[in-house]
């Protein structure tokens, strides 16, 4: 069994770490404990701003501080950071092209308990039709190690989605390199092409290996960046394996399938499927139990891949 | 001097604003006389070297009256004064609403009200956090105060003690649908910012003498400052003071004829002043 952790961990310690070379503030808005900015903070709190529950300020206090000149990241859970200031957002942050991270926690379903006001499934629909943003959703530690050093060396906004809880490590860090913009092939396949995004990775690694076992030889590909997303490899997988199964722990609207079906649409259609969250608000439970209530698991990639297949 | 500058700048924000045939005239009036003691008096920022770290900010949190500031930058020598007058044409870079990354002199983009003040608190607070010297100004519309975001950025200010930030409130009484106290009444303004923690002082916006005695004492103040500024909307144009109407509408040839003459009287008498 892999190690789990949560991608909020890894980001909060990978901010800890590279404050001590690179000059940038980090923002929150009352939840550091939970987005995990609070080891930065405690280690640098001269450059730690902790806004209070007021995220709309927050969006726009961190391009004025960028504006000045330096670099920041501002968390919270992304129902508020994106959903409740998506207009200091656009605004402020992404018409002027401001070098503001906008690093959000508690993305998606495995929020949990808390239930559906707090769980956010159209984040990256919401950033990606926003000019000038670009848009990650890490899978792992690993990976979101990686992702935070290439956002902080990208100067422009950023929308990371980071997530509550712990997931399995799919990356190893001696070896993983991490380009934005740019899908991790992590295995070859020949009849189906499966797109995952976050916390999604895991399971369809998993589904690969059942699919094995119906005589289906699944390609897995990551796609960590949803804008801009990688076209080249898109249309290449789609071209090699004539089916396509979109994965990501978001509505099915908007985010990595809409993004997948536009640009085969535009190269190379192909058959596909989606599996996500199907246009429904979450429930309360443990995000183990919501991951299989809405088949956001390796089961649910399987059944709708041999579908998609006619098998 | 300051009379002077002013009264250009109305000339132009109401010239430009014709050949626009849209835009706000009635809240970039009522500014003039704080842009002109800012950007003539009192703000260190040079034409020569926009870009300069240290140089003094200033951000117009009620965008929509950028025909004040595109002025008042064009006078001080950002961009050629020619140029006012393509304002919202397709291709200028002078846009409806302030944009940083086009229009040379503008330190923040603008327009969605609220935001703009918190945008100037974080410039506050990276220059206090970064060992900077410089100062941020900013303009609020009296309606603008509706917005929650600025008493989320009062708060924030306050708490900050970003003594480095000036905000002025346009208190000019009206807003796109009429008075402010009848649409939603954002009074006392004044004491809204006391209670969050700021120093105050109201004034008379049009009154060069208040103005630079309120920033004096602003700067020697350990808190934010707001400058409540009684002023006028659309003052300097007859038909236009006082009136709601005159908000977000350009005037149409004949009124543009009458305005500036009342514009350019205005602006002759005060040059005459000026060299009497």
């Amino acid at each position: 069994m892999a190690e789990r952790i949560a991608t909020r961990v890894a980001y909060g310690k990978t901010l800890a770490a590279l404050g001590e070379t690179r000059h940038f503030f980090v923002m929150d808005a009352d939840l550091s404990g939970s987005t995990q900015t609070a080891i930065f903070g405690k280690k640098f709190p001269d450059r730690f701003i902790n806004c209070g529950i007021a995220e709309a300020n927050m969006i726009s206090a961190a391009a004025g501080i960028a504006a000045a000149g330096t670099p920041v990241f501002c968390s919270s859970f992304a129902m508020f950071a994106c959903g409740r200031a998506y207009e200091q957002i656009r605004n402020s942050v992404a018409y002027p092209k401001l070098n503001v991270k906008i690093c959000a926690s508690h993305g998606g379903i495995t929020v949990g308990e808390d239930g559906a006001t707090h769980q956010y499934c159209e984040d990256l629909a919401v950033m990606r039709a926003t000019p000038n943003m670009v848009v990650v959703n890490p899978a792992d530690a690993t990976e979101t190690v990686k992702a935070i050093e290439a956002i902080l060396d990208y100067d422009g906004p950023v929308y990371c989605r980071l997530g509550r809880f712990a997931v399995p490590v799919v990356f190893d860090p001696a070896t993983y390199k991490f380009e934005l913009g740019k899908g991790n092939v992590l295995a070859d396949g020949k009849d189906v092409a499966i797109f995952a995004t976050g916390i999604m990775n895991a399971a369809a690694l998993e589904a690969r290996e059942q699919l094995k076992a119906h005589g289906v030889d699944a390609a897995i590909i990551d796609i960590h960046t949803i804008k801009p997303i990688d076209r080249d490899l898109i249309a290449h997988y789609a071209a090699k394996t004539g089916a396509v199964v979109t994965v990501e722990e978001h509505n099915i609207i908007g985010g990595l399938g809409s993004a997948v079906a536009e640009v085969l649409a535009e190269t190379v259609p192909t058959k596909m499927a989606r599996v996500g969250i199907e246009d429904v608000f979450g429930t309360s439970a443990s995000a183990e139990v919501l991951l299989d209530y809405y088949k956001l698991n390796a089961q649910g990639i399987v059944e709708k891949t041999l579908k998609l297949l006619g098998k | 001097m300051l009379a002077e500058k002013a009264a250009e700048i109305r000339k132009l924000a109401v010239d430009a604003i014709y050949h626009a045939k849209s835009g706000h005239p009635g809240g970039s009036l009522s500014i003039a006389e704080i842009m002109a003691y800012l950007y003539f008096k009192e703000m260190k920022v040079d034409a020569a070297n926009p870009a300069d770290p240290e140089r003094d900010r200033f951000v117009l949190s009620k965008g929509h009256c950028c025909p004040a500031l595109y002025a008042a930058l064009a006078m001080k020598g950002f961009f050629p004064k020619e140029d006012l007058n393509t304002l919202r044409h397709l291709g200028s870079y002078l846009s409806g609403h302030p944009d940083m990354k086009n229009v040379p002199g503008v330190d923040m983009s603008t327009g969605s009200l609220g935001q703009g003040i918190s945008a100037a608190a974080g410039m506050a607070l990276a220059g206090k956090r970064n060992g900077k010297s410089y100062r941020v100004f900013s303009i609020l519309g009296d309606g603008e105060c509706q917005e929650g975001q600025v008493w989320e950025a009062a708060m924030f200010s306050a708490h900050y003690k970003l003594d480095n930030l000036i905000a002025f409130v346009d208190f000019n009484h009206l807003q796109i649908d009429g008075d402010v106290r009848d649409v939603m009444n954002p009074t006392p303004i004044d004491k809204k910012f006391e209670a969050f923690g700021w120093y105050v002082q109201c004034i008379d916006g049009h009154d060069f003498a208040q103005i630079e005695e309120a920033v004096a004492n602003a700067c020697k103040s350990d808190r934010p400052s707001a400058i409540v500024c009684t002023t006028v909307k659309g003052k300097g144009v007859s038909f236009m003071e006082d009136n709601y109407g005159w908000h977000g509408k350009a005037p149409k040839a004949e009124e543009y004829e009458i305005a500036m003459n009342e514009l350019n009287a205005a602006l002759a008498a005060a040059k005459e002043a000026n060299n009497g």
